[in-house]
């Protein structure tokens, strides 16, 4: 059941209606039977790994807050009595038996998802390998299910349970509560990845119907809506005309599918999450914002703060943090320091473990090679970004740019096409194919080429361009006034009561006319669903 | 305190560390900062900041961060 599908439309007026008119208190268990119904909906064989992630953390929590009672309750009784270094040894007693058990919930949730993610990726791997050593022997590919939403559920539930072990949220004590953080229907399939402690207060307490709020998330909702089903899938029919066929299309072709990908890219997963967020703020639940207009970014990692920000700051927080400030990092500092001197050394742990995230990134991605690489790419790029940091200083200095708007819109840009380019690993999904479709743009280029029968050739009609351009035109303004004076909803809210209705019901009128629905388009699951 | 304030002025010196407090919320300093900040907090002090402790409560000023150099003293 997607999102785009009608089904999802009549499962989504049940549970709305059912919220509010069922007792105040069956709203939150309520919300579990739906969550579980739309994912028994999706597979019901999936339903036994996200039951298992959900018990499974459920008593490892349970073990560490008791851990973490008994220290407490020790150190009082003992209050007094004891030395400090004898407190200090207590404490790293109990902390080693809690990162016991939060190994063993790390293990076995990340394992069942390595298992049945990157099993087929390590078989082709290894049969790759004997091919190249001429062995005659391949071994068979295994028939693994890959659980909806599994890649996001797992590290949603795994920053819950290091936070637990963090001592920086505390343990759920109901298992239905913590079962319905983890399995929340709406961010289930693409996120975003929420904190327990952003999520739970609003999603188990009472909410009474408020038709400013309600009207607000329907807002948000139809707008995803517009952006998924008028602009995304629309594109899409081009796009995959370009990517599909990289003998016909080349040149300068190549880059018009890499910049109709990033629009396409941008308007189905920035739609997705407007539902997603729309869908739960009509029920008073607030999910994380993932977005913050990403492509007004200036640089690579000010995009990286502004895209799929709930991805970005789990890796930060459980991933880059942890292996650049653990004991053994900064004691390859200091040696590194030693050895290279002060100014490549301190560079150091932040490579390394710079590194090991965006490797991560790309293989939470999918498992194939064009998503590793598309993440080294990214680490690559930011790496050499902060070596250049010293020469855009001097530039700066020398060159009283940086204010200018012209220059602010050629950073923009620059990053765009920075990150366009990247993403073509993603686009081609094909890592030889990719490096070769960068030089094929260039020595392939001919303007002659880029003529209106043959952009009417990627299947889209001259009306169909026409109405993305002017999408386009209306993405950007919105986005423009959300930079610059913030909440588009408040302002036409706050323009005379009839306005909302009138916004309200073109944009409905948009989406039902102009949505990609008929022959010819592939109306499309969301592309993060795959991940 | 003069340490702190020496290692965090060499990697930044244009913010005023006296009297900003908003170095995280403001994005004046990233992740990149928070490590080698760590890192060079250890070879000075011979502390180790936890990634738990990587909070901005923690790190939005110098004076937040040098309490937490001396409360991880004194643990």
């Amino acid at each position: 059941m997607l999102f785009t599908d009608y089904s999802f439309i009549g499962f989504l007026a049940v549970v709305f209606i059912l919220y509010y008119t069922l007792p105040k208190k069956c709203q939150w268990p309520f919300l579990l039977v739906a969550s579980y119904v739309f994912y028994f909906i999706a597979s019901p064989s999936y339903l036994i790994f996200i039951a298992a992630t959900t018990v499974s953390t459920y008593l490892v929590s349970l073990k560490l807050d008791k851990l973490e009672t008994i220290q407490k309750e020790w150190i009082r009784e003992h209050k007094g009595q004891i030395s400090r270094e004898e407190k200090k040894e207590y404490k790293a007693g109990i902390k080693a038996k809690k990162w016991k058990w939060l190994l063993v919930c790390l293990f076995f949730n990340l394992g069942i998802l390595a298992v049945l993610k990157y099993t087929n990726f390590t078989i082709a791997n290894i049969n790759g390998l004997l091919q190249a050593f001429h062995s005659d022997r391949q071994l068979s590919f295994l028939n693994l299910v890959l659980p909806m939403g599994i890649s996001f559920y797992t590290f949603q539930t795994m920053g819950y349970i290091i936070d637990v072990y963090r001592g920086t949220s505390t343990a759920e004590k109901n298992p239905f509560k913590l079962a319905l953080f983890v399995s929340f229907f709406p961010q289930l399939v693409q996120g975003p990845i929420s904190r327990f402690n952003d999520l739970a207060k609003s999603l188990f307490e009472v909410h009474y119907f408020d038709p400013k709020v309600v009207s607000y998330g329907l807002y948000r909702i139809l707008w995803g809506y517009f952006k998924k089903v008028v602009v995304a899938d629309r594109i899409l029919t081009a796009v995959n005309a370009i990517i599909q066929n990289p003998d016909t299309y080349q040149g300068g072709f190549v880059f018009v599918g890499m910049m109709f990908y990033a629009f396409e890219l941008y308007a189905d997963f920035t739609g997705g999450i407007d539902i997603t967020i729309g869908i739960a703020q009509t029920m008073g639940i607030t999910v994380t914002e993932n977005f913050r207009r990403p492509y007004f970014s200036k640089n690579i990692k000010e995009y990286w703060n502004r895209w799929h920000i709930t991805m970005g700051t789990w890796f930060t927080d459980y991933i880059f943090y942890p292996i650049s400030v653990c004991k053994p990092m900064l004691k390859f500092s200091k040696f590194s320091r030693n050895t290279f001197g002060e100014k490549i050394g301190k560079r150091v742990p932040v490579y390394l473990s710079s590194f090991v995230v965006w490797f991560t990134t790309g293989i939470w991605h999918g498992a194939s090679w064009n998503f590793i690489v598309w993440g080294l790419m990214n680490f690559v790029v930011i790496m050499i970004s902060e070596e250049l940091e010293p020469l855009y200083r001097k530039f700066h200095a020398r060159f009283d740019v940086k204010g200018k708007a012209w220059y602010g819109v050629f950073e923009i840009v620059r990053t765009i096409l920075l990150m366009s380019a990247i993403r073509m690993f993603d686009c081609y999904r094909d890592v030889p194919l990719t490096f070769k479709m960068y030089g094929n743009m260039f020595t392939h280029f001919d303007i002659r080429a880029l003529n209106a029968e043959a952009f009417l050739g990627l299947g889209l009609s001259g009306a169909d361009y026409l109405l993305l351009f002017i999408c386009l035109l209306v993405i950007l303004s919105v986005s423009i006034l959300q930079e610059r004076r913030g909440s588009v909803r408040d302002m036409i809210f706050a323009s005379g009561a009839a306005w909302k209705y009138v916004v309200f019901g073109v944009l409905m009128l948009i989406v039902i006319v102009f949505g990609a629905y008929g022959i010819g388009y592939d109306q499309s699951q969301f592309i993060y669903n795959q991940f | 305190m003069e340490a702190l304030m020496e290692i965090l002025e060499n990697l930044h010196p244009e913010i005023d560390f006296n009297t900003c407090d908003t170095l995280i919320d403001d994005n004046l300093i990233d992740s990149f900062d928070i490590v080698t900040i760590i890192s060079e907090i250890n070879e000075e002090y011979d502390v180790v900041i936890p990634a738990e402790e990587i909070v901005p409560e923690n790190f939005n000023s110098a004076k937040a961060l040098y309490a937490l150099i001396q409360k991880l003293e004194d643990e």
